[in-house]
């Protein structure tokens, strides 16, 4: 059972929805305890770097979210999610993340429109079972002004925006997408459906 | 390299997605959702919808649309029409909406668009602006759904809800929605050139060329249309490869 976290900012329940889609169960909370008994969680997110942090230790979730990753559960971190597991965000102030991955996010520059929203591409840097039928140069749905710098080597895609920026992480049990795959169509479950490991489910969303 | 979107708009009332001409003449054309899904499975980039009875007692049909779109639909959407607290933006947002419009809201109360970015992010607030030409050069601010003229000059307008954090706009040209004689390319750019955040162009969509008018000349990000996809006159996999056509970089 995959438990999405609830810390009151985010749209969980286009995350859901596409889980259901692609035939994996899923439930949000807020409550650490019930977030404690999930196989897999992921940590979605909109909105402010800062706030989110503050929200997730006012609810008492970053523990829970420590404690499973040091447990070796797989966590997915998206879009503002993914930007949370890192080590600091020059959003609004300076705010430390989780530091499971060191880097830093940092602000688009002046020379493009930010955000960044849209559909663009991601160009595959090394192969791994969360891009299982995901085809290189894919277009998927971005909506973000601020992007991630890792300090270590656990890029799995990275977009052009400006500038190559990394796009999908993963580092041992913690994964992270920068874009919403919730909301890009095929690629996007695709994803999701490899990180809730039900890949078999890949011909009924291709059909989609 | 990123693409420019097509966007499909759905006008809503009571439950039923209906296209008007000039704000008025309402014909029906179906189902939001059966809509939704239909132009997902076309290569639509993103969808609006477009509440135009917007009405207190209308709420709770509307966010029943956005809970079933959320179900079938895995493209973002945008819910516009009679959002006027940061209450009504949390409650689409939670049932599954990926963005605000606001429109004549944000010009009654600018803080909702602030307060709006601050609590949900700035992506989620789009600030949709009806925009009328008074002179050359010169285009005003209207509310109410294009009824109500207000002192603001659009691009004054567009640079201050910038600033207050809108994340895009979505520009109409009341002069030409409805007409089908094409984006008001001159407006397009003059707003384009006036911010840094996308611009999405409205009104007077009626051929694959104004698509390509005003994401090129009027430098959009992204072009909204009704009647021109509704009727099926064309439908968004030919528009695509129109503009692929004319090196416009579109999502495959």
């Amino acid at each position: 059972m995959i438990g999405i976290i609830d810390y009151h900012l985010n749209n969980l329940r286009s995350v859901q929805k596409a889980f259901e889609k692609v035939g994996a169960e899923s439930f949000i909370s807020d409550q650490p305890e019930a977030l404690a008994g999930a196989d897999k969680l992921v940590l979605p997110g909109v909105g402010a770097f800062g706030k989110a942090m503050d929200n997730l230790r006012t609810l008492g979730l970053d523990a829970v979210i420590r404690r499973s990753v040091g447990e070796g559960k797989p966590l997915l971190g998206i879009c503002l999610g993914m930007q949370l597991l890192f080590t600091r965000s020059d959003e609004g102030g300076s705010f430390d993340g989780f530091d499971f991955i060191r880097g830093e996010i940092k602000q688009f520059p002046s020379t493009v429109k930010v955000p960044h929203i849209g559909w663009n591409q991601i160009d595959i840097r090394r192969d791994a079972p969360l891009l299982r039928a995901v085809t290189d140069h894919s277009f998927v749905y971005f909506v973000h002004s601020y992007y991630a710098v890792p300090e270590e080597d656990v890029a799995l895609c990275t977009t052009d925006y400006a500038l190559p920026f990394t796009s999908v992480v993963q580092k041992e049990n913690i994964s992270g997408i920068q874009f919403h795959p919730e909301k890009s169509q095929t690629t996007g479950l695709r994803m999701l459906a490899n990180f809730a490991g039900v890949g078999d489910r890949h011909a009924v969303i291709g059909a989609l | 390299m990123l693409a420019k979107r097509i966007i499909p708009c759905l006008d809503v009332d009571r439950g039923r997605v209906v296209k008007g001409t000039n704000f008025v003449d309402l014909v029906d054309a179906g189902d939001p959702i059966e809509q939704a899904k239909y132009y997902t499975a076309e290569g639509a980039d993103e969808l609006v919808f477009l509440d135009i009875t917007a009405s207190s007692d209308n709420r709770a049909t509307m966010l029943d649309v956005v809970r079933r779109t959320a179900e079938e639909v895995f493209i973002p959407f945008t819910i516009g029409g009679g959002i006027r607290t940061t209450a009504d933006m949390r409650e689409m947002l939670r049932s599954g909406a990926d963005k605000i419009a606001i429109n004549t809201a944000a010009v009654s109360t600018p803080e909702l668009v602030s307060e709006g970015a601050d609590r949900f992010g700035v992506q989620c607030i789009v600030v949709a602006v009806d925009a009328k030409q008074i002179a050359p050069g010169q285009w005003r601010v209207f509310v109410n759904g294009g009824r109500t003229s207000t002192p603001l000059d659009v691009i004054e307008w567009v640079q201050m809800v910038e600033s207050l954090g809108a994340g895009e706009i979505l520009l109409t040209s009341m002069d030409r929605d409805g007409t089908k004689d094409g984006y008001d390319v001159e407006l397009l750019r003059r707003v384009a050139s006036a911010v840094r955040i996308p611009v999405i162009a409205s009104g007077g969509a009626g051929t694959l060329e104004h698509l390509y008018a005003a994401l090129h000349d009027g430098h959009a990000d992204a072009v909204l249309a009704a009647s021109i996809f509704h009727f099926r006159r064309h439908t968004i996999a030919e528009a695509k490869d129109y503009l692929r056509s004319k090196h416009i970089i579109m999502r495959h």
